[in-house]
């Protein structure tokens, strides 16, 4: 029996590159060792795509593509079939999860060079990954049929419209009738549960093609392969199974359980995930007071709603996603990590953080004439990171960068000074009780905050230098 | 001079808005774990607000075992004459009849606490106060112009609106009562809350059971990682 067995693995493998395969990209792939929490998201987001996979398709065996059924269906999935509340909020929390993840692992990109020379096509790949997701989440987000899913998508294809002379067209045809109907959820349909995930497959097997030919960047920004051991592996390179195998493992138990808690106590989100105007169904009667978009396109939402003129609008939407693109040829710095950069750099990268993160609250809240200032003056700082990239990146004064990696405090390496600073802020004090005995008591101490809150703001000034 | 720029930069976005003059909501008490009073919410419903408002989404056998209730005493008690148990809970009124009377037709209310939240149908509930311009001679404190009569009046008795000028524009401050209902403040409270408890209940019949569920789901989760983390430590003990 054992034979057979042999035989016929023998039979596979001689037809087959199996060992190759897992050679070159699990056990003998050579990821530098000294990769820290920025770089969980990249499996994690792998871990989100295959959630997204097995979730939609068990959602699809009861949802109804059809206008008048599709809101029905939903709630059917959430209270008479069996698991389908907990099948659903896996797929809703999974989408503004997605989200998270990615835009993280684009930040890792952003502040430790991923994107230079020679990984400029992973980022290429990575960026029409993101595309790709946009156009799945908007595309599946009319599939509840509720009110927001309705005028979302009737404020954005109305967009189309801006474009001059074949606008009116262009939207006709994508709606497939006047206004947003059972046509158009139809073809989004389609195009959600089968054609957008085909497109994201195949970018995520490119993706990771192109990452393993060059091979993965570091939190120091150098090239591994540039010190090799006399069998030539390099010595700063660890196979990545077992070892990055099983390091991604913990990372996707801490993510679920956030993701776990999310799903089982706050599924909405406070509105964030799930809108609560989402609820009514869809009504091309009645408009909805105030209509947003959900989180993760809100920063583009806002600079959109910035530009006084619609095409113009437009025009500056789609340029925020397109300025991305361009970020491997706009970088003329020739340090990758954000360890060894200038500081105008670093000051660069903060004044982008808060412009992102405030275009994507304005975007959340109604238009209001200071709201819209903010927002004009958020976008100018977005799009001026990057057109005046070329500039300030080339006067930048960088570090000396080691020809080796460097090695940082693990989590387990930074506990005792976490100790050390908790009896610091919190030291023993002798105190009175009520029976005049004297014990020893944890009391917050003053000047110890004080002092900390010190060094904590000139570890940040030096830390932007 | 630029140090400025950036503290401004990281205050101005969250100071622009100001609080919008909106009424202040009051606090229901909700807990779904209180079969009681969801049981008395259902009845109240069916008895109240069944009329016109439907709430197709849920099952009158569903709430018999939601609420532990014998089937019989669900039909019998709080489904109206002639529905079945499997039957959802569908509204006798014509909605074409329903928007000609009301000039909209009645909502289902399936799932009005996700959309409205808790505390706003609370609050909603008890604001309605007489207003001879209106067609059903209330409005709404909560929602101007509202097309619904107050169903619960004889139960809460009147009520008039204490209006002041601020700013040039008529401000409600609050709501007087005029004249008693057949129910003590404390009681018609207890009522609304009821009501209101059930439909939140209503709105995610699963709630309960997936809040319950939810700690040995991240007990487990919990195990898992320390597992997984003892693991990678002893994988990455050869690496320095």
């Amino acid at each position: 029996m054992k034979n057979k067995i042999g035989q016929c693995t023998d039979w596979f493998l001689c037809r087959f590159p199996l060992v190759k395969l897992w050679n070159e990209h699990m056990a003998h792939y050579y990821a530098p060792k000294n990769f820290n929490i920025w770089y969980f998201f990249g499996s994690l987001a792998l871990f989100v795509l295959v959630n997204q996979f097995i979730t939609g398709i068990l959602l699809t065996m009861n949802y109804k593509p059809d206008a008048e059924l599709a809101f029905d269906s939903v709630e059917y999935i959430m209270r008479d079939v069996n698991w389908g509340w907990l099948v659903r909020y896996m797929h809703s929390t999974g989408a503004s999860a997605f989200f998270i993840v990615v835009y993280l692992h684009m930040f890792r990109g952003l502040i430790y060079g991923s994107y230079k020379q020679p990984r400029e096509l992973i980022w290429i790949f990575g960026m029409l990954i993101f595309v790709a997701l946009m156009a799945e989440a908007f595309m599946g987000y009319l599939l509840p049929w509720g009110q927001m899913s309705y005028w979302g998508a009737q404020v954005i294809i109305s967009l189309f419209s801006a474009i001059p002379v074949i606008g009116d067209d262009l939207s006709l045809w994508i709606r497939g009738d006047y206004v947003i109907s059972d046509a158009t959820l139809n073809r989004f349909f389609a195009f959600h549960v089968i054609a957008v995930p085909l497109v994201l497959l195949i970018l995520v097997f490119l993706h990771i093609v192109a990452l393993h030919e060059v091979g993965s960047n570091n939190p120091d920004g150098i090239e591994i392969k540039e010190s090799k051991d006399p069998f030539g592996v390099p010595v700063d390179g660890i196979p990545f199974h077992p070892y990055y195998t099983v390091k991604d493992i913990v990372g996707i138990g801490v993510f679920l359980f956030f993701f776990a808690t999310v799903i089982f106590y706050m599924p909405e989100m406070g509105g964030y995930f799930l809108e609560h105007a989402n609820f009514i169904p869809a009504d091309p009667l009645k408009t909805p007071e105030h209509i947003a978009p959900v989180w993760y396109f809100t920063p583009f939402y806002a600079i959109l709603r910035a530009v006084p003129d619609k095409f113009a609008g437009v025009i500056a939407m789609g340029g925020a996603i397109v300025v991305l693109f361009l970020l491997p040829w706009l970088d003329r710095c020739k340090v990758k990590s954000i360890r060894y950069r200038g500081g105008i750099y670093k000051k660069a990268v903060l004044l982008f953080i808060i412009s992102f993160i405030g275009l994507g609250y304005l975007g959340t809240q109604p238009a209001t004439p200071g709201a819209t200032l903010v927002a004009r003056i958020l976008t100018v700082i977005y799009f001026g990171f990057f057109l005046l990239m070329p500039l300030y990146t080339r006067w930048e004064k960088t570090k000396p960068v080691p020809t080796r990696l460097t090695h940082q405090p693990s989590l387990e390496e930074r506990v005792p000074g976490w100790i050390e600073f908790f009896n610091e802020i919190f030291p023993q004090t002798p105190v009175k009780d009520s029976h005049g005995n004297t014990v020893m008591k944890r009391r917050p101490d003053r000047t110890a905050m004080i002092n900390a809150l010190i060094r904590f703001a000139k570890k940040l000034k030096e830390s932007l230098d | 001079m630029k140090k400025l720029l950036y503290i401004l930069l990281l205050v101005v976005p969250f100071s622009v808005y100001s609080a919008g003059a909106e009424v202040e909501l009051e606090d229901a008490d909700i807990d779904l774990s209180d079969v009681q009073s969801l049981e008395r919410g259902a009845k109240n419903y069916v008895t109240y607000c069944l009329g016109c408002h439907s709430a197709q989404y849920i099952r009158y056998k569903r709430i018999a075992i939601d609420l532990g209730l014998d089937e019989d005493k669900v039909l019998n008690d709080i489904a109206p004459l002639g529905a079945g148990i499997y039957d959802q809970m569908h509204s006798a009124m014509n909605p074409k009849d329903a928007s000609k009377w009301f000039g909209t037709t009645p909502p289902d209310l399936s799932l009005i606490a996700r959309v409205r939240g808790a505390d706003w149908l609370y609050t909603y509930l008890k604001s309605f106060y007489t207003d001879p311009s209106r067609p059903y001679g209330v409005n709404n404190r909560v929602f101007e112009d509202v097309g619904m009569p107050n169903v619960l009046w004889q139960l809460q008795g009147e009520q008039t609106a204490s209006i002041k000028k601020i700013d040039g524009k008529p401000v409600i401050t609050k709501l007087i009562p005029k004249d008693n209902g057949k129910m003590s403040e404390k009681e018609f409270d207890r009522f609304v809350n009821d009501l209101v408890n059930f439909l939140v209940y209503i709105g995610e019949p699963v709630q309960l059971e997936r809040k319950s569920m939810g700690k040995y789901v991240l007990f487990y989760i919990l195990l898992f990682t320390i597992v997984a983390y003892l693991l990678k430590r002893e994988y990455w003990k050869d690496i320095h």
